[in-house]
């Protein structure tokens, strides 16, 4: 890897490059804007809690109700956010990257289901009950579902992004069934499955979220490195090779990184779709097609994007709350549908 | 691709016929194929029944016991099962003829998530049932199709474009669906997810007289419209050229199309696949590269009461929704599409 890095300084994009001040401002303004999110979702909750009394729960945990609330709930809620967020951003980016298709993200493309069916198919039929037992059959589910889209959609001599998002809709299809006949059976399987199945944060256990995150920090490390080598990969196979870089191992690591930040993702908090289209779609609009960089704001955009749903999903029908899957969905759906009406759907 | 197919001609005073053969012989074993499934699963169940006993009481001589099971349980839902798949098959006949575009079914357009979030809104949100529901999945079937109409057409349609916005809005529509289930009460959800999935267990007289009124009054009009289509397929100035109406037909087939759609997802819920892969099925077996809507009709009918078979007997668990087998089916299908298609033998 470290040979095939320090060959490739060229720039890929032939266009004028952003100014990088550009970039750094866009860059801040990310980050602030993060700040401002995560704050929003340690303040705000159906239970109001006046700002000051967070603000002091938040450094001296008293054991008063607030403080329970605060430190008990919304953090870890919080925390998970963040880590799905950056999780399916980055996703999104990658699959993206690796398919050259602008309509590639982990929820149309079937991989988060991948990995839904295989926890479903744990639990029914293995009896698995743990969330660390959980994550390794979600891994593995999404694994398979996301190389098979890849060969499926995309091996063939003419990859289209339409292919590929009926690949993974036919996989949808026959993974879905799965799960239907399985749920049909358990009824008991089919509650836990109705709540998760939504895409949401509420009532996921902070054990569940420890758990999970060291496999998306891994997997948020290992997207990030790949900036220099999707750069290549963008040129096509034959152009990155002569450059010295390896196009397989390139995408043996990105479908690992896919593999572990949808799996983990997809552990956590359900199915959730759009976003990973969304992030990279922002973040290409500001940055061009450097994907150091379109990946570096996917950190930041993600998290921001998918904590302000899930606030939004908290604050529109209060005192219940919408799951942030529902609201990203309603967001980003629209995004797709605009997408996809422009007169050419560029590949990447 | 084949040289020219052998045809037969039928004129009379006013009006002219031409059947291809083969396509006629599909047409007619399929129909015989999908009746033999549906006796099939008219004699089997909880308390097998003889088939001669099932003849004798269908055709009225039958004892009480019979008569009771053959028309009370397991006759309605054999008729919805057939009325079910041809309405299906022909829509889809119709929609991918007129998208040109084989993935141009109403399950992919959207149209049956569409009616899916109307029934769901009159069950788990109004409250009630039966015809109630079946009048919320065709009011959310229409709704839709409009919308998809707007979004898809405004500025030339394109194949692709029409299946991709129908995944979006779908996507849209799904997020309603399991948000409107995981509100609700757990029997609630249940019967819901049971209804999502696509299920003719249960279905009464009530169903049969929906789904077969729709199917007895819009299947001759797409028939009679439908002869414009292979017209339209040649693009609309061709069209025009040879006198064809070109607005009406397509204006009064898409209609008709979204009609039997929402009737069929009325009566039986969101049944995936079948109207996507009954056309092409068809087509194979009649050799002929556009669909017949009649065969493709047969076909729905064949598969989705075979579908219903092996929901019954093949799977574990009684009450199996016949959505788990197509959706099962569909995808297989479609896969197979894709490597097919993949293969660079298009």
């Amino acid at each position: 890897m470290i040979q095939a890095t320090a060959v490739l300084t060229a720039p890929p994009d032939t266009r004028p490059r952003r100014s990088s001040k550009r970039r750094w401002i866009g860059f801040a303004a990310g980050l602030v804007a993060l700040a401002v999110v995560v704050a929003l979702s340690i303040a705000v909750g159906s239970r109001t809690i006046g700002l000051s009394t967070v603000w002091h729960v938040l450094w001296h945990e008293d054991g008063s109700p607030a403080s329970v609330i605060v430190h008990q709930l919304r953090l870890p809620r919080t925390l998970l956010g963040v880590g799905v967020g950056a999780a399916l951003g980055l996703a999104g980016t990658v699959m993206q990257a690796l398919t050259r298709n602008p309509l590639a993200e982990p929820g149309l493309l079937g991989v988060s289901l991948g990995a839904s069916t295989a926890v479903v198919l744990a639990i029914a039929f293995l009896g698995v009950s743990t969330a660390t037992g959980y994550v390794w059959f979600a891994f593995a589910g999404a694994a398979i579902t996301s190389a098979a889209v890849f060969i499926l959609g995309g091996g063939g001599r003419h990859p289209t992004p339409e292919r590929q998002v009926l690949a993974g809709v036919s996989f949808t299809s026959v993974l879905g069934a799965i799960v239907w006949a399985v749920l049909v059976l358990r009824r008991e399987a089919f509650d836990r499955y109705r709540h998760w199945d939504v895409g949401s944060f509420s009532d996921r256990e902070t054990a569940t979220i420890l758990q999970v995150m060291p496999f998306l920090a891994v997997g948020i490390v290992l997207a990030s490195l790949l900036g220099r080598q999707l750069n290549a990969l963008s040129m096509g196979d034959e152009s990155a090779t002569s450059l010295g870089a390896r196009p397989v191992r390139i995408r043996v690591l990105g479908i690992l990184a896919v593999t572990l930040l949808c799996g983990g993702a997809t552990a956590a908090s359900g199915p959730i779709f759009f976003l990973g289209l969304a992030v990279p779609y922002a973040a290409r609009l500001i940055v061009g097609s450097d994907h150091r960089w379109i990946l570096a704001y996917s950190v930041v955009l993600g998290p921001a994007l998918l904590l302000a749903a899930d606030v939004l999903g908290r604050v529109l029908v209060a005192p219940a709350e919408l799951p942030v899957g529902v609201v990203t969905a309603f967001l980003g759906a629209p995004l797709f549908i605009a997408l996809c009406r422009r007169r050419r759907l560029s590949v990447l | 691709m084949s040289t020219v197919t052998k045809r037969i001609v039928l004129r009379g005073a006013g009006f002219s016929l031409r059947l291809h053969p083969r396509a006629v012989v599909v047409g007619v074993v399929l129909v015989l194929a999908a009746l033999g499934v549906a006796l099939v699963n008219l004699t089997t169940g909880d308390f097998p029944v003889p088939v001669g006993d099932v003849l004798r009481s269908l055709a009225g001589r039958g004892d009480a016991g019979t008569d009771f099971i053959v028309y009370e349980l397991r006759l309605p839902r054999v008729l919805v099962t057939l009325l079910v798949g041809a309405a299906l098959g022909a829509s889809g006949s119709v929609f991918q003829s007129l998208t040109r575009n084989p993935l141009g079914s109403p399950d992919f357009v959207g149209l049956t998530a569409g009616a899916a979030t109307g029934a769901l809104v009159v069950m788990l949100i109004l409250g009630g049932g039966g015809l109630r529901v079946s009048a919320g999945a065709v009011l959310g079937c229409v709704i839709t199709a409009v919308t998809i109409y707007l979004l898809a057409f405004r500025r030339g349609s394109q194949p692709f474009r029409l299946v991709l916005l129908g995944i979006g809005v779908s996507a849209l529509l799904e997020a309603a669906n399991s948000y409107l289930i995981y509100r609700s009460q757990l029997n609630e959800a249940l019967a819901a997810q049971v209804w999502l999935i696509g299920s003719v267990n249960g279905r009464g007289w009530t169903e049969v007289v929906i789904v077969g009124v729709t199917l007895g009054v819009l299947l001759p009009l797409v028939v009679y419209y439908g002869r414009h289509l292979k017209m339209l397929a040649l693009g609309d100035e061709m069209a025009v050229l040879h006198g064809v109406p070109v607005e009406r037909s397509r204006a009064i087939l898409a209609l008709a199309a979204v009609g039997l759609a929402a009737g069929a997802t009325a009566t039986a819920g969101p049944i995936a696949f079948v109207a996507l892969a009954a056309p092409p099925l068809a087509a194979r077996l009649s050799r002929s590269p556009s669909t017949g809507i009649l065969p493709a009709a047969a076909m729905g009918a064949a598969l989705l009461t075979a579908g219903d078979w092996a929901a019954q007997h093949v799977l574990p668990g009684n009450d199996m929704p016949v959505g788990v087998i197509t959706a099962a089916l569909g995808g297989v299908y479609l896969t197979w599409l894709l490597f097919r298609e993949r293969g660079g033998t298009r």
